[in-house]
């Protein structure tokens, strides 16, 4: 598991590479927190190109950034999730709050 | 019901061995020729009844998580079981969103996907005895 970051103006870009379950979430929240503070950005895109699995540990680590992004009155989205985590994300019900996109030039144009 | 063939794994209750329990049911069912997807749903479905077992069976003290795998014609069996501290109440325990451990950012999704990537999900469970968790999917595959 590796998170990378890239950023465009106040909104955070967070590339998620691996599996995302419950042992990987505790590193994968602490370093995005640790990003997000330290330089104030509003918004988060999560990047899921590069994820290839996520269990509902991943539903718990979505809406957790989704809280501290909606105190900064921010947005946050999901870009190109692999089919199952796509189904996790449908299941939960996570699509209704942070929104799915398919590629990244279109979550850039809605931030 | 005639057993094809049958695994068991057994593992300390550390987070890093939930990946190890995925990898070893899925490389075992893939003898069943599943497609992609069908593989998918059994790997999530054993992550989150292992994850189960670690957090709140165990608590994240030390114990063993045994996983059965069983086929049985076209369908697989599979049976994730802990000695921890048991379900108190295992019909609020699947409800979906429910979780006895807010603390952790746990979405409480874990039996509502179960239920969803599996065609049974069985709990039986006894506090401070442990939990048993049986699940049944029917492989169609990719003949």
């Amino acid at each position: 598991m590796q998170v990378s970051f890239k950023t465009r103006n106040k909104t955070l870009i967070a590339e998620i590479e691996g599996e995302l379950d419950h042992h990987t979430s505790v590193e994968i929240k602490d370093k995005i927190d640790k990003e997000i503070n330290r330089k104030q950005y509003k918004n988060l895109i999560l990047d899921f190109t590069k994820l290839t699995f996520m269990d509902s540990s991943g539903v718990g680590v979505i809406i957790g950034r989704y809280k501290n992004i909606q105190k900064r009155n921010g947005k946050m989205l999901i870009v190109n999730p692999n089919p199952q985590v796509n189904r996790i994300i449908t299941i939960s019900g996570v699509h209704k709050i942070v929104p799915v996109f398919s590629d990244m030039q279109g979550a850039l144009e809605e931030i | 019901m005639h057993v094809n063939n049958e695994m068991k794994v057994e593992f300390l209750s550390k987070s890093s061995n939930e990946s190890f329990a995925r990898v070893a049911v899925a490389a075992f069912v893939s003898q069943m020729d599943p497609t992609v997807e069908e593989l998918a749903d059994i790997k999530t479905a054993v992550s989150e009844a292992v994850t189960n077992s670690i957090i709140h069976g165990y608590e994240n003290t030390m114990g063993y998580v045994v996983v059965t795998c069983r086929i049985i014609g076209d369908t697989v069996e599979i049976i994730v079981e802990d000695k921890g501290k048991g379900i108190e109440n295992i019909e609020l325990a699947r409800q979906p969103l429910y979780t006895s451990r807010p603390e952790l950012e746990r979405s409480g999704m874990g039996f509502t996907v179960m239920e969803t990537f599996m065609d049974e999900v069985e709990v039986e469970s006894e506090v401070n005895k442990g939990t048993r968790v049986r699940m049944i999917k029917k492989i169609n595959g990719s003949r």
